[in-house]
């Protein structure tokens, strides 16, 4: 990310690309990828924009209720053709509760992934944090579903894109039970997707980065680069530990954890 | 098919394993071939085998993923015969350019039985009773029919086209893991290459070793206490090479690795 510290958009279309951005998630509807109109932009432009999605709902009385990271396996860089994951915040109106609905007609073509979710008890600050630095300022680890649904049309897009488009946060789940990271494995800790009953993915912690602490600390080291830090009480996501899988209206989902217990939901 | 013929197939395909040659795929010379002629061709493989003085110690269980069920168009798994020739120990090298011709690895769980169990009417509860410790294991899978062109019919016959396998130093009681649940993490040359949990195939391990149990029950066959079984991949197959380096991690229950030279 070499250009992570320069804008080739002024002010201006930067906000206007927000708005854009955000009315198509507010309304769900797709729009086409903004590098196809803007192909000078850059890193830093793509991420101005996601915190200007995320200032105007603040200012607009949401609350931010934690991060996630996104493109955290070394399959979905590849298949994206991209070499580095990105992140997006979490709104409150993003949560939904264990064994909840999600309304399938308030997004637009919505993928649910199996993650785990950190909870910090220390700041963290990057340059330099490391995976040692995460697992001590981690309070516990608590199994995550989320739902992502990108605003661009077929879910095609490129890394700027993606990271202007608040890395296609749009839902989240998180409930089983929670444990501290000194008693799980967490590279091997295996998770086991099931839509309607049938197991449609498995896989283990190592497929985020190699290890999950690996992400977090990744995103403490992104959010350096503008100056920010992860300060304590924040609830991150890693990634996907499974392939995103589609999901359709009157479909139910459960998601086992080794260890963690289980999550589930149904879209409405 | 006639018994004349099946010991013929039985023969052929002992010599290709012996000389590392391929064969055309059975159901392209055999248009009717059943499964249950290809168990027949098997036991004759087998037996060449123990001619030679190689021992049964167990067996494996192959096709319990849906996505290898889907590609070869069946809704069942199929079973293979385990000998002493083609265990190896962790940190062992396998020498799978003397041995093989065409090997890929797979992540499994191996379960070693203390009691006997012969089906049919086995359920989950009797293999977990019946399971003295499972153990992490890389099975390194080879077909002796061309380039992999197989059915089901081909590779049951091929004893469910098995090669060789490596079981890890860690054996733990399956009352201490949940096996739907665990994770696999599979490392070649250094780099995570695929993941899985036990739910992978059939829903879990167990499941397959009930499979098992009950088919052999059809033929009065039991499991034997003692005896290793395979329980499936729980990650996608890798194709593997002299050079190679694997390891093969399971939450809940340890790892194995093994040198490919």
């Amino acid at each position: 990310m070499a250009d992570v510290q320069e804008n080739k958009l002024t002010q201006a279309q930067i906000e206007e690309l927000a708005i854009h951005l955000e009315n198509a998630e507010l309304e769900a509807y797709e729009v086409t990828k903004i590098t196809d109109d803007f192909p000078e932009m850059t890193y830093k432009d793509a991420f101005d924009i996601q915190w200007e999605i995320r200032r105007r709902k603040e200012a607009r009385g949401n609350k931010i209720v934690g991060m996630k990271m996104g493109l955290t396996s070394w399959a979905k860089m590849a298949q994206m053709g991209v070499e580095h994951p990105c992140y997006g915040f979490l709104a409150d109106y993003f949560s939904v509760p264990d064994g909840g609905e999600i309304k399938h007609d308030e997004l637009i073509h919505p993928k649910i992934e199996a993650e785990l979710a950190f909870v910090t008890k220390a700041p963290l600050k990057g340059p330099g944090i490391h995976i040692g630095d995460v697992l001590r300022a981690t309070d516990f680890v608590m199994p995550a579903v989320e739902v992502i649904d990108s605003r661009y049309k077929d879910f095609k897009f490129d890394l700027k894109s993606v990271i202007a488009d608040n890395s296609s946060s749009s839902r989240f789940i998180t409930g089983g039970r929670m444990a501290p990271p000194a008693d799980l494995d967490l590279k091997t800790l295996g998770v086991v997707m099931e839509i309607n009953g049938e197991v449609v993915q498995t896989g283990a912690g190592a497929a985020v980065l190699g290890h999950p602490a690996s992400s977090v600390a990744m995103l403490a080291n992104m959010l350096g680069e503008r100056g920010e830090e992860i300060p304590a009480g924040t609830f991150i996501m890693i990634g996907a530990i499974t392939a995103a899988v589609q999901v359709n209206k009157g479909d139910s989902f459960s998601v086992r954890y080794q260890d963690l217990g289980t999550i589930s939901g149904k879209f409405v | 098919m006639n018994t004349e013929q099946i010991k013929l197939l039985g023969d052929e395909l002992y010599q290709a394993l012996c000389q590392r040659q391929q064969v055309k795929p059975l159901t392209s010379r055999f248009e009717d071939i059943t499964i249950e002629d290809s168990y027949h061709i098997s036991l004759q493989l087998l037996q060449r085998r123990l001619d030679a003085g190689e021992r049964i110690i167990g067996k494996k269980i192959g096709l319990t993923s849906k996505a290898v069920q889907n590609m070869l168009k069946v809704d069942q798994p199929d079973f293979g015969y385990l000998t002493d020739k083609m265990a190896f120990s962790q940190g062992q090298e396998m020498p799978i350019s003397q041995q093989l011709i065409q090997p890929k690895a797979e992540g499994e769980i191996a379960f070693i039985l203390k009691k006997d169990l012969l089906g049919p009417g086995i359920t989950a509860a009797d293999v977990l009773a019946a399971t003295d410790c499972v153990i992490p294991c890389f099975e390194v899978v080879d077909s002796r029919i061309d380039n992999w062109q197989i059915k089901i019919q081909d590779t049951v016959a091929d004893n469910a086209s098995c090669g060789l396998f490596v079981l890890g130093d860690k054996a733990v009681d399956p009352r201490k893991v949940d096996l739907s649940t665990c994770g696999m993490v599979v490392e070649k040359n250094g780099s995570v290459i695929s993941t899985g949990a036990g739910a992978a195939a059939l829903g879990s391990p167990v499941n397959c070793v009930v499979w098992l149990a009950n088919k052999l029950g059809e033929f009065g066959i039991p499991l034997k206490a003692g005896e290793v079984i395979l329980s499936g991949s729980l990650v996608p197959l890798e194709p593997v090479q002299a050079g190679d380096y694997m390891s093969v991690s399971i939450g809940g229950i340890g790892s194995a690795s093994v040198r490919f030279v």
